[in-house]
């Protein structure tokens, strides 16, 4: 027990997780998160009632705005999923982002570029080819993790700048369309490249691929003795080790599909939303996957409708800011979010209660 | 006769989630006493020096030292009323030299260190009661003996009045204890007060002259020296009799399920840690590993299970060489561990019950459903090992990290066992458990021995290992310095063979 | 000419290192009390951001420091809260400051993008020392603010290394239960030492919008937070490695810098990878380094401490 100073109030361990409080807590989180974002709102003189009103209205009132925030739900929910894979052997890959680009990179090279040009192939190709290069980015932050223990928070976050500074090289560079104006996109991609969308919506094919591979994460991580291991080792390496689990082989594997599933994202968004590749195509999407992975508990079909949530607070954000609120809004929406998750989880495993003034009563 | 308590508890209350770790408890200490508070186990005998060192905050009661009523919201307030503890796990930092330990959080000395005139002083401090310490030592080079006297220094350097020393002889050889004893008798001639914590009956007999049992966080009697005797302690400490099942004595087999030859092998710090171990474990055996902490014992139980390379020598099971074998392939040739870390190795904290048992047996052809863990088969499985082993759990998907030290050991053993091995390397198996569930685990041990099983025991009691082991092996300093079967030996030489008198000519006490 | 160039890339290393090495002083702080912040980036950011509108408004570059501090102490007592009293993930703690630091600089400086800095930090060469060949022009030919981290850095060493409160700051960081037994307040030393790491990281930021570029731009530290992190492990922990280390840093990304202006047919964007592909590569030595050295991080770097945990 723990008294908080200049109170009469402890906090406790409790004996076992409250099942309520993994429900309440990301809740009450969302609230305070808004609650907070009001406030500062507010003292920049802002309505923040009609702001709130016209983001939600916005992301979720209309037809149009719902679908758009499906549209942002498929990369936030793929890697979402990539992310918390290595979240739960506890391999903190915070280069999503790159691994985005990269993924972007290769797939459009595939669309564009292919020796053999178009054909049934392309979109094979370009789903594969976009899955192997996010994970070979994320396996050169593997191996030295492997085998020396370098910290990979640090890698991978530097492999992001590397990534997008070589996708910008690209489109400003060899790859850049010569009939583009001189802007920086390479040139749109043919039939063949890009995903199919559902009806007159911008909602593409990788919604199948995301609640696919939803289903598919729930069984291998929950089900499969891979998924075991992953956990062991993630939970506590030395009981990985002594049960007989090549941690080594798995950090490989984990961090490769965990780039894997984020370089699937680049190969979406590039086509099924931009059918081109562009500077900017992610938005800070493997950042924002750190939170969704962090506030669904690392579980697969929490994180499908944290997405949703977390799309819809984007575009909700693009709305208002036609007037003159910055985007920035919703990054520091969602800093403030993981504060209080985490500061929440305090109410998951511990219980906060009034020190007992007589010492017979129990607490 | 007439001075004032140095120490007194009264009514002293202190939970925890669960459990009432001290109810009502009274303790005092007069100046130049020894005090012994005696008690099992999980009797709530650390919780109350916590408490009385400011560690824990009590629930309840009072604390008064030299007739004034004192609330110690920290350690430091503690130190400063002169209470000092050497606590069992050393609260040393392994990193720092033997100086800076000792004047660490002493705010009376300027805020620039002068190490040098430092050094002197604690040259001089330790001399004065006769213990030998290099201040400009790092402690991760000093010996486990060393450290005690770090510690001890460290609270002399305090101006401690009243030392407590937590289970002080768990990790001495017999001889380095006698040593300990006359020191602390040497401090209680200047007017300190002294507590020894133990679970050790005989340590009572020879150095208290007070004595507090406590049972279940309930101080059960205060004893004069002239009260004391053995039976009256035992029965106080553990309420009940205790039956002993005496060690059957049916002879080991001649199969040799475990063999070491000449093996060598490094410790974490890149020294060696493992020097020519050779012996033989037969199977129906179980071979003792006798030794201070920190001889090698945690490094021999490695090897064995592939956890640790070997630099050079084999290691044999059955009569195959495991050496280059992965920690997998150990397991698969029968090898079974519980390791000296039950809870973070033997054991993941945060994963259930179930998820703990198939541990080893995940990736087994019966547990499987195509790709997929079969997880019907598997629940059935644990539930018959949890009756079977009489595990009590409190939900059955609460986290392994909330049982209690008795019920997780006895989940740990029923997944070794279970798992069909050749050999079970048992590492400090009832380190931390009670009187029944010590007695449970050292049933099931005898139970697997007259079964076929081969059982390499590594342990830091003597008594324990008597009590099971047909062979004992001794481990010093990364050697085996004999190999004496259990019925033809005794403390004495087995405490020499621990400190390999024979082959210093000198012991470094 | 070619000597000219040469002092001159060594000079912009210098200006270039300094904002690394102050946020990597305060990371080696907060490390040596046990707390891992991987909230920098966020920190320096909002350092940066605050520092800049109070210079502007005030028009005088040192309310801006002084501001700019301040905010850096703020935002790590947010994760201070966290991981000391709520005893949070201290990774996911450090990647929320980050993130809510990319915001919140964001949302405050949106009006103040692009905006020249009235009054900035001035070079002030030093009397005589700037005089000196090479060394000079080098090393006393610069802003007060780079000649403060001059001062900064051994008073830190021998602070850590040789003072009473140094080693009990190092004993919070190794083994904060026998720092605990000894009387040592643990939860104060770490909340003492995230913040000032905070307000170190906040000078880092502000160096960069008062002097190094000097104006706002959204995400202008551009990883520099997260490179004074990895500085931290090459440093061993050690303030006066981190000095060289960042000269070093910022040596890599001088030359960039210079390379562009000589016409060298590398493309720009190749250029600017170099400072990260170096950090990756040289935290890969120096964890190799430490590993074959047994030099490890303070060994309860990353865990909470509970006093009453069974």
């Amino acid at each position: 027990m723990i008294k908080l100073p200049g109170t009469n109030l402890l906090i406790e361990k409790k004996l076992s997780p409250d099942p309520a409080a993994f429900f309440v807590v990301p809740v009450i989180s969302i609230l305070l998160a808004l609650l907070v974002g009001a406030f500062s709102l507010a003292l920049s003189g802002r309505d923040y009632q009609q702001i709130y009103a016209t983001m939600f209205s916005g992301a979720f009132g209309s037809t149009y705005g719902l679908s758009e925030t499906i549209v942002k739900t498929i990369p936030l929910t793929i890697t979402s999923l990539g992310i918390a894979l290595a979240f739960r052997m506890q391999l903190w890959n915070i280069g999503g982002e790159g691994q985005i680009y990269m993924g972007a990179f290769a797939a459009t090279w595939a669309a564009l570029f292919f020796p053999v040009g178009t054909g049934w192939w392309t979109m094979p190709c370009m789903i594969l080819l976009g899955m192997l290069a996010g994970g070979l980015w994320a396996l050169l932050t593997a191996i030295p993790r492997a085998i020396w223990g370098v910290n990979e928070i640090i890698t991978t976050l530097m492999m992001n700048y590397v990534a997008i500074f070589w996708v910008n090289y690209l489109v400003y560079g060899p790859w850049k369309d010569p009939q583009g104006y001189n802007f920086p996109l390479t040139a749109t991609f043919p039939p063949e490249a890009i995903l199919p969308t559902l009806g007159v919506s911008r909602i593409h094919f990788g919604l199948f691929l995301g609640l696919l591979l939803t289903v598919l994460m729930y069984a291998v991580v929950q089900h499969t003795r891979w998924g075991y291991e992953i956990k062991v080792t993630g939970e506590s390496v030395s009981a990985a080790r002594y049960a007989g689990i090549n941690s080594k082989r798995n950090i490989l594997l984990v961090m490769f599909f965990s780039g894997a599933i984020c370089g699937l994202t680049g190969m979406t968004e590039v086509s099924g939303i931009a059918y081109r590749l562009q500077p900017g195509l992610s938005t800070g999407y493997g950042f924002t996957a750190i939170i969704i992975a962090w506030l669904a508990r690392l579980n697969p079909f929490a994180i499908v409708l944290v997405s949703f949530l977390f799309g819809g607070l984007q575009v909700g954000g693009y709305i208002v800011q036609t007037s003159g609120i910055p985007s920035s809004m919703v990054t520091m929406l969602q800093g403030l979010l993981l504060f209080f998750v985490l500061g929440g989880e305090l109410l998951t495993y511990y219980k906060i209660s009034k020190a007992p003034a007589s010492s017979g009563q129990d607490t | 006769m007439n001075q004032p308590n140095l120490v007194e508890l009264n009514n002293i209350t202190k939970k925890f989630p669960g459990v009432t770790a001290n109810d009502q408890v009274n303790f005092s200490v007069r100046p130049g006493e020894i005090h012994v508070l005696l008690g099992e186990n999980g009797s709530g005998k650390s919780t109350l020096m916590s408490v009385l060192c400011g560690l824990y905050s009590p629930d309840a009661g009072d604390i008064i030292i030299r007739g004034t009523k004192m609330q110690f919201r920290s350690p430091r307030q503690a130190i400063n009323a002169g209470i000092g503890m050497v606590h069992q796990h050393f609260k040393l930092i392994e990193s720092f030299s033997v100086a800076e330990n000792v004047i660490l959080g002493d705010q009376s000395i300027p805020q620039v260190l002068k190490m040098h005139q430092i050094k002197n002083y604690l040259t001089k401090l330790s001399q004065r009661f006769g213990l030998q310490i290099n201040p400009s030592a790092m402690v991760w080079q000093l010996s486990v003996g060393e450290k005690q006297r770090v510690e001890i220094v460290k609270m002399l350097y305090r101006g401690s009045q009243v030392l407590i020393l937590d289970e002080p002889t768990a990790v001495l050889t017999p001889q380095e204890t006698g040593e300990l004893f006359r020191t602390l008798r040497e401090m209680t001639a200047t007017g300190r007060g002294i507590v020894v914590i133990t679970h050790k009956m005989h340590e009572v007999m020879e150095i208290a002259d007070r004595v507090t049992v406590l049972r279940r966080g309930r101080s059960v009697a205060t004893l004069e020296k002239q009260q004391i005797n053995q039976q009256d302690l035992a029965w106080l400490m553990v309420g009940q009799d205790i039956l002993r099942q005496e060690k059957k004595k049916i002879p080991p087999g001649d199969k040799h399920v475990l063999e070491l030859k000449n093996v060598h092998c490094l410790n974490d710090q890149g020294l060696p840690g493992l020097t020519d171990i050779s012996f033989t474990v037969h199977s129906g055996e179980i071979f003792g590993i006798a030794g201070i902490a920190g001889s090698g014992q945690r490094e021999l139980a490695e090897v064995i299970a592939r956890l640790r390379p070997v630099s050079s020598g084999d290691v044999l099971i059955n009569n195959q060489a495991i050496t280059g074998c992965s920690p997998r392939q150990a397991i698969d040739h029968g090898v079974a561990m519980v390791p000296e870390d039950r809870l973070g190795t033997g054991l993941v904290p945060n994963m259930d019950a179930m998820d703990n048992l198939i541990l080893k047996s995940y990736r087994n052809k019966s547990l499987r459903r195509g790709p997929f863990l079969n997880r019907t088969l598997t629940r059935e499985k644990v539930n018959q090992l949890v009756s079977r082993f009489e595990i009590r759990l409190n939900a059955p998907d609460a986290p392994v990290k909330l049982l209690s030290g008795g019920n997780l050991q006895r989940l740990l053993l029923a997944r070794e066992i279970t798992s069909d091995p050749q050999l079970l390397i048992a590492v400090y198996p009832v380190r931390g458990l009670d009187i029944k569930a010590t007695e449970a685990v050292h049933n099931l041990l005898l139970e697997q021995r007259s079964k076929g099983l081969a059982v390499l025991l590594i342990s830091e009691d003597l008594e324990e290992i008597f009590k099971l082991s047909d062979r004992v092996g001794v481990l010093c300093d990364g050697r085996i310095t004999g190999i004496r079967p259990a019925d033809a030996t005794g403390v004495e030489e087995i405490g020499l063979l621990m400190m390999d008198a024979q082959n210093q000519g000198e012991t470094t006490i | 000419m070619s000597q000219e160039i040469f002092v001159a890339i060594l000079a912009t290393a210098i200006t270039a290192g300094t904002p690394i090495l102050y946020a990597a002083l305060g990371e080696v702080l907060a490390e040596r009390s046990g707390i891992l912040n991987l909230g920098v980036e966020g920190m320096m950011l909002v350092g940066a951001v605050s520092g800049f509108i109070c210079a502007y408004e005030t028009a005088n570059p040192w309310y801006g420091l002084v501001v700019a501090m301040l905010a850096g102490g703020m935002m790590a007592l947010v994760h201070a809260f966290l991981t000391v009293t709520l005893r949070a993930n201290q990774v996911v703690s450090g990647l929320a400051l980050t993130m809510f630091g990319i915001g919140l600089s964001g949302y405050l400086g949106q009006s103040y993008v692009g905006l020249p800095l009235p009054a900035p930090f001035k070079i002030i060469p030093l009397p005589a020392l700037s005089d000196i060949p090479v060394l000079g022009p080098v090393f006393f030919n610069h802003d007060p603010v780079v000649y403060l981290s001059y001062l900064l850095v051994p008073m830190l060493w021998f602070y850590i290394f040789h003072t009473r409160a140094g080693l009990q700051l190092r004993a919070v960081g190794e083994n904060p239960a026998a720092a605990d037994s000894m009387g040592i307040n643990v939860f104060r030393a770490r909340y003492f030492y995230v913040i000032v790491g905070g307000m170190l990281a906040g000078i880092g930021g502000a160096y960069l919008s008062l002097y190094y570029v000097p104006s706002w731009m959204d995400n202008m530290i551009a990883g520099r937070g997260w490179i004074a992190v990895a500085l931290v492990i090459f440093a061993t922990w050690n303030p006066a490695n981190a000095l060289w280390g960042s000269y070093l840093f910022g040596g890599i990304d001088a030359l960039g810098f210079r390379l562009q202006t000589l016409n060298v047919t590398v493309s720009p964007y190749f250029l600017k990878m170099l400072p990260y592909i170096f950090t990756i590569l040289v935290l890969i030595l120096v964890t190799k380094r430490n590993l074959a050295g047994r030099i490890g991080s303070p060994q309860a770097l990353g865990l909470p401490y509970d006093r009453e945990e069974r």
